[in-house]
């Protein structure tokens, strides 16, 4: 593949067939966008099968024209490629989540997602930092446009409320962008990755790039905006915001607060955690609560986020490890349970959990597949869930115990919520005429739902396939970041056994004196 | 071959349960019954190996799972004594099991999917005893926690069901938290997850000290309690066992493989597997032995006043299990290991004979209704003999023979004494002489006295139904809803139910059936096992000669207190006998000679009654702490926090202030307002955008 602009053709295909779209009858223009999301898949395909693993850091890198500030730069690492490989997976089950249930304006829904296609793999291959820019924050009109036009009742509200949020945010990670290429004299991104910026002037731009990727993430408490987007966004909106777009953040931290910033990461990890703790216990309540089955899962999507965030800052293998299984995992597997919410949405035009019940009757192959995305989602063994969590918090204890303890809630808290709505969609008895009514998956809804399944299994089984390439780029990351990671609070001391016996000795002299 | 095993049971479980419906009920009970039996005929002569000695530990590698750094696991099946030990007890039980079920569930239209989960359990159950690594241990107690909640709620259309399937895992995962820090804790001090090296390396870390919440302990004692939280919760100790008694909702197969045999047991299993860790920490093993008599008491307690036969058996195991950790909390690990053993045959028996008693009396649960069955279901009876003998410890002390329960109870009775712990011991007693009563009781109300049948509704049912419509024409909606009635009732006792002699006498016209052969075959190998399990396999597991020979290092195993535990003194060595006895005779009097005396002591301790028979009230608390302010705080937090304090000065608030400061516009409308803030914060941007980079 050398000297092949693979990454290019990848951006040039959905952004062709997305100007296409635009001229083409409703049924021509699903089928468009569904070959060129399916070639861009096989693409993806390609781009990892010739991926040297171990190989060099940056691959496929393309470096192109300049236009005025920002230059085409393209390449790729381990982080990119997985992340590039999960919007090219997604994408084609997007479309066909939404080849019956949207039948407004479907060119232009079609074009919209294509777009937004384009943004995303332009966001995880642009190496420069303009580049990054455009695409990063272009990323978000489209889905502005999905959820305002092809969105639910309160469309106009969830669109703007997702504008405000993360428009705010962008403006200071722009001027924080520009001081950056000001003082370091290059705009691209690995060359800024070796750059060390003062400690006093990292603490700053950290904070300036915090405000942009804590509200794309989304931490607590600049969360609220991604209820009400998921609610209002039709079924594959959901899919790509959850899967995909969420991602944004997490890879925000990993390409520029750590490398780029390590000092000021180091002493604001508390921050980090903090913020992180408090949300997965806060939205997990919340979740608890809540009687719309897409806020449910949006919540959920705050705590699992928050597993991110803490493994991200955890400055150990494990925990950055755990949190990029944990940001494709939980891209899997929520992206699947909205869908799963989207099947019966279909059905019943509701989201309101208390009009379902007794699924598992009427709908067995629907209720094993969501009992499957459930058991995922809360981090059953055997499922990429599991690898996520497990390795995230892992990482996390070696730095602090108790926020290992807060953030290990998630087990009970997750189990609790998400089994609750199962048990109330699935099971019990078919509460009423219309959910009797209701059919079992179609074929082509099985064909969304069953490569998901598939990815997720593998994952949890053999996660060697996804660690692997990342492996290296975690060394480098924690090569350059390891200067500033924070102490741990468990300290082991050695042990001293002669020390030990003489007190066991001791103790075997004095038995029974442990009664109650 | 232990590929066979481990895999052959997960092949049945997607098979039957992919198929499903268009499989059809035969083939997939044929399928997973079969392949079980061959995991099982594959099991035994594994383990016959490691009693011959002519087999030795063994790790057959399957595939690689995690590596992230030194955080290296693969998908491995570790093979020794302790394994063995527990390979025949989960496929033999499995397998009877899934035999029983082909006639206790042979009415259910849902076959295809109780036979997938049940065998979806025996592969995670033996994942998590093949485990090389606390990892791979970890999946298989998840994956037998996943087991057990889609069979206690297999009932799904009942509500009681699926509350206590939610209950049971949520439960469990409190206990898993514990695990899963202790397997985190574990990894930052060895710098490793298998469990041969850190068993290696845990006399080099004696003396040592670590962090943890801010405090600072010894190390192995953090690790081990951390540990042993996992463990109270899946073997359902005092304060996470709220959820073992409400599992009995499942089909009374599944409380025979899962809920007493086999994954309860995956607490002291744990605690053996690693009992070299334990042993570097008295302060671990103090609480592991507090633990586990507290629970072999309390439990006994509460089994001493339940009218609900599962109820009861199920009390009756929580304290057995007791039994099993304190035994492992005083050094006795192999007596601990015996005890799980030889339970696994007479609990398993216990409550299958509970289902074919349930079965017989048309799906009739509260012992207050039987009565007089000894004669109608005869097999049954001697079955239930056999294991009441066996849960009770008949033996002839001096003799050294006896039922199963004789060998393995009364070894870790006397090894309480002989550890040098007289409070262990005393409980120990107490609870033999308790355990006597309440399973005498139950045997007495059961199948000895008058017919008290047709006080019961679900006779009453089927009495009527045989007239109304001819047997067996509303078959499958009552196995639907009748279970749900007699479960509802045990989830909040009746303080007023009525008592045994208040009862009307009476078959009320209906006659019990004997089970058909393919229940009543399982009952007759268990009953053997009962009977026999003790004294034959007392030497491997306990006897300081040979048990050293066998285990080879599999669990740590203290000679000198197996030596110590033969030279007690005779007393010692009488009470427990007596104890059963003294259990036996009262059991006698109460329910057989005077029928009026269980109310009048009830009457006389009220307060202590209804505590037992609330259960001592832990879920009304647990509710009370945990239940209803996780979902207060939830809506507090969603409404007070997200609506009224984030979202009012966040978005709501920007678009609010760009209203303001554009004075003219009067239109309140939520879409105009945020048109304002949207299209300056666009020019914002583009203005910056153009002024800085242009």
């Amino acid at each position: 593949m050398d000297g092949f602009p693979i990454l290019s053709l990848m951006l040039a295909v959905p952004a062709l067939a997305a100007i296409a779209c635009l001229f083409l009858p409703a049924d021509t223009a699903r089928w468009t966008a569904l070959a060129a999301t399916l070639v861009d898949f096989v693409l993806g395909i390609l781009l990892w099968a010739n991926y040297d693993v171990g190989g060099a850091q940056w691959q496929f890198v393309e470096q192109g024209a300049r236009f005025g500030f920002f230059a085409w730069d393209l390449g790729i690492d381990g982080f990119a490629l997985m992340l590039i490989m999960l919007s090219v997976f997604l994408m084609p089950i997007c479309i066909g989540a939404s080849w019956r249930s949207v039948t407004n304006r479907v060119p232009e829904y079609m074009a919209a997602f294509l777009l937004t296609e384009v943004l995303m793999i332009g966001t995880f291959a642009a190496q420069d930092l303009f580049l990054f820019y455009l695409f990063f924050e272009a990323g978000l009109i489209p889905m502005y446009l999905i959820i305002g036009i092809w969105g639910g009742a309160n469309r106009i509200y969830a669109s703007y409320k997702f504008f405000l949020y993360t428009l705010l945010g962008s403006l200071l990670m722009l001027v924080a962008m520009l001081y950056m290429a000001r003082t370091a004299g290059t705009s691209s991104i690995p060359a800024l990755q070796a750059y060390d910026f003062p400690a006093d002037v990292q603490t700053w731009l950290w904070l300036a790039f915090f405000a942009s990727f804590a509200v794309k993430m989304p931490m607590w408490p600049v969360h609220t905006w991604l209820p009400d987007a998921h609610v209002q966004a039709p079924t594959a909106g959901s899919v790509i915001l959850a899967g995909v777009l969420l991602k944004l953040g997490g890879y925000g931290f990993l390409r520029f607060s750590l490398p780029m910033f390590p000092e000021a990461s180091g002493q604001l990890t508390w921050l980090i955690f903090a913020l992180s703790a408090v949300a997965v216990i806060y939205t997990s309540l919340v979740a608890l609560v809540q009687a719309d089955m897409k806020k449910l899962i949006a919540y959920s999507s705050v705590a699992h986020m928050a597993i991110v965030t803490i493994g991200l800052f955890a400055f150990n293998r494990q925990g950055i490890e755990g949190a990029l299984v944990m940001m494709l995992s939980h891209g899997l597997v929520s992206g699947a349970l909205f869908l799963c919410v989207g099947v019966i949405y279909d059905r019943l035009h509701t989201r309101e959990i208390a009009r379902y019940g007794g699924l598992s009757i009427n709908m067995p192959r629907y209720a094993l597949f969501f009992l499957f995305f459930t058991m995922a989602s809360i981090g059953l063994p055997g499922t990429s869930g599991f690898v996520a969590e497990f390795l995230s918090l892992m990482g996390t204890y070696q730095v602090s115990t108790w926020i290992a303890l807060l953030c290990t809630t998630s087990i009970i808290l997750g189990a609790a919520y998400m089994l609750y709505l199962y048990r109330r969609i699935a099971y019990g008895e078919i509460t009423s005429e219309e959910v009797r009514g209701m059919s079992d998956l179609s074929s082509r809804e099985l064909w969304l739902l069953a490569p998901i399944a598939a990815a997720v299994l593998w994952m949890g089984v053999y996660p060697e396939s996804f660690l692997a390439p990342m492996r290296k780029d975690v060394a480098v990351l924690l090569q350059r970041i390891d200067r500033a990671a924070p102490p741990s609070d468990s300290n082991p001391t050695p042990g001293n056994p002669a020390a030990a016996r003489a007190m066991q000795a001791h103790h075997e002299t004095t038995p029974g004196e442990a009664h109650h | 071959m232990i590929l066979a095993i481990v895999f052959l049971p997960l092949l049945a479980a997607i098979v039957a349960g992919l198929g499903n419906k268009q499989l059809g009920a035969f083939p997939a009970k044929l399928l997973t019954t079969g392949l079980l039996f061959v995991s099982c005929a594959l099991s035994w002569p594994i383990f016959i190996g490691f009693m011959t000695g002519s087999l030795s530990a063994s790790v057959t590698p399957v595939l690689h799972w995690i590596a992230s750094g030194d955080m290296d696991v693969s998908w491995a099946l570790r093979v020794d004594a302790l394994t063995a030990v527990m390979l025949v007890v989960i496929t033999t039980v499995s397998a009877l099991v899934h035999l029983y079920s082909w006639g206790y569930m042979s009415e259910e239209p849902d076959q295809p999917r109780f036979f997938a989960y049940l065998s979806l359990f025996t592969f995670a159950m033996l994942m998590l005893v093949t485990a090389d690594s606390l990892v791979q241990m970890f999946f298989g107690w998840e994956g037998v926690g996943l087991a057990s909640y889609l069979l206690i709620g297999f009932w799904f259309r009942k509500p009681s069901a699926n509350a206590a399937a939610i209950k049971a895992f949520v439960v469990n995962r409190v206990g898993d938290l514990g695990f899963m820090l202790g397997i985190f804790g574990t990894f930052l001090v060895f710098g490793t997850v298998s469990i041969p090296a850190i068993l290696a390396a845990v006399p080099g870390e004696a003396g040592s000290t670590i962090g943890f919440l801010g405090f600072r302990a010894d190390t192995m004692t953090v690790l081990c309690l951390l540990l042993f939280v996992g463990a109270m919760g899946k073997s359902a100790q005092l304060g996470l066992h709220t959820w073992l008694p409400d599992a009995m909702e499942g089909p009374t197969p599944v409380s025979a493989l899962i809920h007493a045999a086999t994954m309860v047991t995956a607490g002291v299993f744990m605690v053996c597997r690693l009992s070299p860790m334990f042993e570097a920490s008295p302060d671990a093993m103090a609480v592991v032995r507090f633990v586990g008599a507290a629970t072999c008491l309390f439990a006994a307690t509460c089994g001493l006043v339940q009218t609900d036969i599962k109820r009861v058996i199920a009390y009756s195991t929580c304290s057995q299990l007791g039994y099993m950790f304190f035994a492992a909390g005083i050094g006795a690990y192999g007596a601990a290991m015996f005890h799980l053993f030889t339970h696994a045959f007479f609990k398993a028996l216990l409550f299958l004979g509970a289902g074919s008693v349930i079965h017989a009396m048309h799906h009739e649960q509260d012992m207050r209704y039987y009565g007089a069955l000894r004669k109608e279901i005869p097999l049954t009876f001697w079955a239930m003999m056999m294991g009441t003998l066996a849960i009770t410890g008949v033996g002839l002390p001096f003799l050294d023979i006896g039922f199963a329960g004789f060998h393995s109870k009364d070894a870790i009775i006397e090894a309480g004494w002989a550890a040098g712990y007289p409070g262990v011991w005393f409980v120990g007693v107490l609870v033999a002489a308790i355990t006597s009563f309440y399973s005498w009781r139950l045997m007495f109300l059961t199948f000895w006295g008058k017919p008290r049948w047709i006080n019961s509704e679900h006779i009453q049912h089927a009495v009527h139904d045989a007239h109304d419509h001819g047997h067996g024409s509303h078959h499958a909606d009552e196995t639907h809803a009748n279970p749900a009635k007699a479960e509802d009732a045990g989830d909040a006792p009746s303080q007023h139910g009525p008592s045994q002699q208040e009862l009307k006498v009476g078959t009320g016209g209906y006659h019990p059936h004997e089970s058909p052969l393919n229940m009543l075959v399982p009952l007759g190998i268990l009953s053997l096992g009962a009977i026999a399990a003790g004294f034959v396999f007392a030497p491997f597991f306990i006897e300081a000669e040979h048990a050293g020979g066998f285990w080879r290092g599999a669990l740590f195993f203290n000679e000198h207190l197996m030596h110590a535990m033969h030279e007690v003194p005779v007393m010692i060595k009488l009470s427990a006998a007596i104890a059963m006895l003294l259990g036996l005779g009262s059991a006698w009097y109460a329910y057989i000679r005077n029928t009026a005396f269980p109310s009048v002591v009830s009457d006389q301790f009220a307060v202590l009654y209804r505590l037992f028979l609330n259960k001592w009230y832990f879920d009304e608390l647990y509710h009370l702490i945990f239940v209803r302010p996780a979902f207060a705080i939830g809506r507090l937090l969603w409404h007070r926090g997200d609506e009224k304090t984030i979202d009012r000065l966040g978005p709501n608030g920007v678009a609010w202030a760009v209203q303001l400061s554009s004075r003219g516009a009067a239109r309140f409308q939520s879409g105009y307002l945020y048109s304002y803030a949207f299209v300056m914060l666009i020019g914002l941007t583009a203005a910056v955008t153009w002024a800085i980079a242009g």
